[in-house]
């Protein structure tokens, strides 16, 4: 768990915003974003990337014993989604009343995602509802 | 390159052992392992130790030169491997590396971990940092959350069922029922595990390998000299290891580990054999799912076809083919950073002749399959009897 908020500060455009990045040498679209191309190694050229946040569910679980920092948030689905633009990440599916499955089409919301435990800060963070 | 083999083993009980800290099980396999390979603690030249996170655990770091510091190997270097859940095989590799090379004769590689000093949310907490932490422990995915989601992707591409993967868990409760070492010796049904408590959908509490204490040691010698100490020396016939994205989701396919499928087939190409000279092997099964993935990885089944064959029991003890005979994961234990050379103990075990009610029959050639995080990190080694 991040104790510090400076960790999750320095994720700020990817975790609130979806931003990742693409190599510019091959087209490739990161997210989350990284420093080295996995296909151009030393010629990577990375730019920032604004990801749509639209995609679908390629797998998915519901969380009944959680780590220690949500511990009142279980039980909570999380589910890989493929973004459109290539990409696959994990994040929370929100409870929207509707099951979730496999293919179904999700999109980004923007969720409170917990408390720090020491500081009491709140850390938001991307999540993806059905569409 | 030299030939290397295992010329002694030692292990302790796994389970909850409350009276023993890190250091004691460590000294308790460590003896039984010297003891075993008939040498005293001044032929040792190198220890290589392991441990995934004594440091969350108990608060201790530094575990390799307390090994040494325990066995008594007095002022000889001490190296501490991390590779997460699979700490212990990249030890055994690192052991093996350094006699191969003719830098060092007599090795020590030992692992521990002592897990039941914390809460079951600590424990969970300290394990999922073997994924990606800041994006998978940071979401609140835990370690059975990743592995759940590679189950329920299996489940939907090749129609694998719950009852499928409660059946590994009720084979390997069955193994380990008859391993005295085992932290569970009672037999379980399908209907105990899919009746157990959800831990992470599909999963449940019978699905997942338990929260243990233990320590594994073993150790390795040019194969040249190993008969001056032990008459049945094991000969490490391959050793390889391969590494993938720490992140599941930024792989191709969450129904195979390729880590696996990488370093099994260079262990194959130097060991000169092919998955049906197999005859018994210890897989990671941190959980139930994980040995369908991985005994399709090895080669022993098509991608799909394993968690049938698993069901049908073609992978009992004596079957077609004896996985896990000590129990696995699942039903000996899962000391972290003592499984990757517990799994090299049972199988040196198994080529000896000396697994008694869980022996193979006729066990020549054996293997073991350590992964490390949901499969960041494979560990392959092909161990054959050298006589």
């Amino acid at each position: 768990m991040e104790k510090a908020s400076a960790s999750a500060w320095r994720k700020f455009n990817a975790r609130y915003n979806m931003i990742g990045n693409v190599c510019k040498t091959c087209n490739t679209k990161y997210f989350p974003p990284r420093i080295v191309c996995k296909n151009c190694g030393r010629n990577t050229k990375m730019e920032e990337y604004q990801f749509s946040g639209k995609g679908e569910i390629f797998s998915f679980t519901k969380i009944h014993v959680p780590s220690e920092a949500f511990k009142e948030s279980a039980p909570y689905v999380i589910g890989v989604i493929k973004l459109e633009e290539g990409p696959m990440i994990e994040g929370h599916i929100v409870d929207s009343g509707k099951e979730p499955q496999i293919g179904a089409k999700v999109k980004q919301v923007f969720r409170r995602m917990y408390t720090d435990g020491e500081e009491g800060l709140i850390t938001y963070h991307f999540k993806f509802e059905l569409i | 390159m030299r030939d290397v083999a295992i010329i002694g083993i030692g292990l302790t009980k796994f389970g909850e052992r409350w009276e023993h800290g890190m250091r004691e099980l460590m000294a308790e396999a460590g003896v039984k392992a010297i003891t075993d390979a008939n040498i005293g603690s001044k032929d040792v030249e190198i220890v290589y130790g392991s441990t995934m996170a004594s440091g969350r655990f108990v608060g201790q770091e530094h575990m390799a030169a307390l090994l040494a510091d325990q066995l008594g190997f007095k002022n000889i270097p001490a190296v501490r491997i991390e590779n997460a859940c699979a700490s212990g095989g990249s030890a055994l590799r690192q052991g093996y590396m350094a006699v191969a090379s003719g830098m060092h004769n007599i090795v020590v590689v030992g692992g521990v971990e002592k897990m039941t000093d914390v809460t079951t949310s600590e424990a969970t907490t300290a394990l999922g940092g073997a994924g990606d932490q800041e994006w998978e422990l940071s979401q609140g995915i835990t370690f059975p959350g990743l592995y759940a989601l590679m189950a329920k992707r299996h489940m939907h591409e090749y129609g694998t069922t719950e009852e499928q993967l409660a059946s590994v868990a009720v084979k390997n409760h069955e193994n380990a029922a008859k391993n005295e070492y085992a932290q569970f010796r009672k037999p379980i049904s399908i209907q105990d595990v899919l009746k157990s408590k959800v831990v992470a959908e599909p999963l449940k509490v019978f699905d997942c390998s338990p929260i243990s204490d233990g320590a594994a040691v073993v150790v390795l010698a040019p194969l040249e000299i190993a008969k001056k100490y032990n008459d049945t020396p094991i000969k490490i016939a391959a050793s390889a290891q391969a590494s993938d994205t720490l992140g599941l989701s930024e792989r191709e396919s969450l129904t195979e580990l390729k880590a696996t499928k990488i370093a099994a087939a260079n262990a194959y190409k130097n060991a000169g054999v092919k998955p049906s000279d197999i005859n018994v092997v210890e897989v990671h099964d941190c959980f139930t799912i994980a040995e369908i993935l991985a005994i399709e990885d090895l080669g022993f089944y098509e991608k799909g076809k394993a968690a049938k064959a698993i069901f049908d029991g073609e992978t009992k003890l004596n079957s077609k083919l004896s996985v896990n005979t000590s129990g696995g994961l699942k039903g000996c234990g899962h000391p972290v950073g003592a499984t990757g050379i517990k799994q090299a103990v049972e199988i040196t075990m198994q080529l000896r002749g000396e697994a008694k009610e869980r022996q193979v029959n006729g066990a020549e050639i054996g293997m073991t399959h350590n992964v490390g995080g949901s499969g960041a990190t494979a560990v392959v080694h092909i161990m054959k009897r050298a006589n």
